[in-house]
């Protein structure tokens, strides 16, 4: 892997929408195999910078390169060799689950198995279902299956596990990990840090179209250390049925474990751990309640 | 749901990723849409079933007809003009309207199929649509004494593919350009008047002198003018000939300038 040219790279990208300045400066680089985390709160950036990679959009200045090329020059080649699940879904309200995703796969040479997709993300539960009567977290899926249904080298992900119950945020954060173990380049937005310690190798904060922070979790969390000592992250249990949260507080520890951060169950909502990350990044250095030091 | 095991990797799977042939992708979109279109309760009344009661409240009542031609021709005409309208601008504004709204557009723009191909695959949607029109107007018109003459069908052909562009044009001009909810808005009520009084269902030379100047002028009356032509043997009307290929010229280059793929 370290021999490939990355999947992405973007250096100083700047966007402005009138007097708005979405992106001030953005620099990040995602590589094949792994899973890059852009985290931050709502109109810090994030979806910007999807778009721009998408090519939905053209940044005032900066230079971008996905796989090897200008996006916004792509053709349908390149376009199949990305995966993209937009913010907001952009599935056609008035079709069924199955037959979107059947068509989606239509687009592609040699798509993933539909069916079997279908199964794995629980599609086939609602497969006759029109989009438009399906709930956010079932829009989330199908959104999902129809980004890497054509088995995409580099798939964005926008708020991939928004709006799910527990019980499919994990499924799906085991399927992208195994997306990123096949050799995929996955860019992930969230704002929550169970997406971030969980799955994420890399992480971006961003906040106010600025990165704020940038590398992997530990370093992210090492760099303020160093100023402030050792932190305890805290995850929300919110929602969390009972018999699901020995296996969702276990997975939670050994990612935790696994990228040296202290974790703390909280019942605190997600928007809280948005604050987590972003807080410790503050330059102010003001101390959270979402921090202590040991 | 179940847990199996990962998805056949790029490398492992037969076939290499890649997009589909550039037809294949067009056709399936063409398939996806009309489809949606067809089995869309609503759409199905605009694009099939209006155009039917037009057509047999045409025949029965004394209304649009020309002298010389038989009832059912000028109904059939009538009848034509008022499906292309419907599936040309009624619906494809509104389903553009809502794919808009939605992020649909924003979405396809992403994938092989890209905008091109969903505009070439509307178009195609479009044509597979009419050709049920044509078939279950047909039917009906023939059950109800039409005898077309081969000439007459054959005139109307490039007629109905300028029409086409005309009205696609202008229901992507509304589509791409207003709020959804105005896009629902405007394109019945529009629908509504063409045919009521564009000189669809009632030709602008019954029309007093004043207004028939104005009625003339809209791409209705020169649709509906034509097709009558060709399928009710009535004149030529020169100016028909100019003001249609006029609309779809100013529509088509209106679209290319306003057409905004996602919703303010």
């Amino acid at each position: 892997m370290v021999n490939q040219p990355p999947a992405l790279h973007a250096e100083a990208l700047t966007k402005s929408y009138g007097a708005v300045r979405a992106l001030d400066g953005v620099s990040f680089t995602a590589q094949r195999g792994e899973v890059t985390a852009i985290l931050g709160p709502n109109g810090a950036g994030k979806s910007t910078t999807i778009a721009c990679a998408t090519g939905l959009i053209a940044p005032d200045a900066g230079t971008l390169e996905v796989l090897g090329q200008d996006p916004h020059r792509a053709d349908a080649a390149h376009r199949a060799r990305v995966g993209v699940m937009i913010q907001d879904g952009g599935l056609a309200s008035g079709a069924r689950a199955l037959q979107l995703l059947r068509y989606g796969a239509g687009l592609y040479r040699a798509p993933r198995d539909v069916d079997e997709l279908a199964e794995r993300l629980g599609i086939d539960a609602f497969a006759g279902t029109l989009v438009r009567r399906l709930s956010g977290g079932q829009r989330q899926r199908l959104a999902l299956a129809l980004a890497i249904v054509g088995r995409p080298e580099l798939v964005f992900l926008d708020e991939p596990t928004a709006g799910m119950d527990p019980a499919i945020r994990r499924e799906v954060r085991t399927l992208i990990s195994q997306l990123a173990q096949e050799g995929t380049a996955v860019v992930l937005t969230t704002h929550l840090m169970d997406d971030v310690v969980g799955l994420a190798d890399h992480v971006l904060v961003i906040t106010r179209g600025r990165v704020v922070a940038g590398g992997t979790v530990e370093e992210v969390v090492a760099t303020h250390q160093s100023r402030r000592g050792t932190l305890t992250l805290r995850a929300t249990a919110t929602g969390v049925p009972a018999a699901a949260a020995p296996a969702l507080r276990a997975d939670l520890e050994a990612a935790a474990a696994r990228h040296g951060v202290a974790l703390e169950l909280s019942t605190g909502d997600a928007a809280d751990l948005e604050a987590v990350l972003l807080d410790v990044m503050d330059e102010s250095g003001r101390s959270t309640e979402n921090e202590e030091a040991r | 749901m179940t847990t199996p095991a990962a998805p056949a990797s790029p490398a492992a799977s037969a076939g290499a990723p890649g997009p589909a042939a550039p037809l294949a992708r067009i056709a399936q979109h063409a398939l996806f849409e009309a489809r949606g279109l067809l089995s869309n309760g609503e759409q199905l009344m605009v694009a099939i079933l209006l155009p039917v009661g037009i057509l047999v409240g045409l025949v029965l009542l004394p209304i649009g007809r020309t002298a010389g031609a038989a009832p059912v021709d000028t109904a059939v005409a009538a009848t034509a003009a008022t499906a292309l309208v419907s599936t040309c601008f009624t619906s494809q504004a509104i389903q553009t309207g809502f794919d808009r709204r939605g992020g649909v557009l924003r979405w396809v723009a992403t994938t092989p199929l890209g905008r091109s191909g969903y505009l070439a695959g509307k178009i195609l949607a479009t044509l597979m649509v009419h050709a049920v029109q044509v078939v279950v107007l047909g039917a009906v018109a023939l059950a109800l004494g039409w005898r077309p003459e081969a000439l007459g069908l054959l005139a109307a052909v490039p007629v109905w593919l300028v029409g086409t562009a005309a009205f696609g044009s202008l229901g992507l001009l509304v589509a791409g350009t207003l709020r959804t909810e105005a896009v629902l808005a405007v394109s019945n009520i529009v629908f509504v008047l063409l045919v009521a009084a564009g000189g669809i269902a009632v030709p602008a030379q019954s029309y007093p002198p004043l207004l028939r100047a104005v009625v003339e002028l809209l791409p209705s009356s020169a649709l509906g003018d034509l097709l009558r032509a060709c399928l009710a043997g009535g004149e030529v009307a020169a100016g028909a000939l100019v003001v249609l290929p006029l609309w779809a010229i100013a529509g088509t280059m209106l679209v290319v300038r306003s057409f905004r793929w996602t919703s303010v």
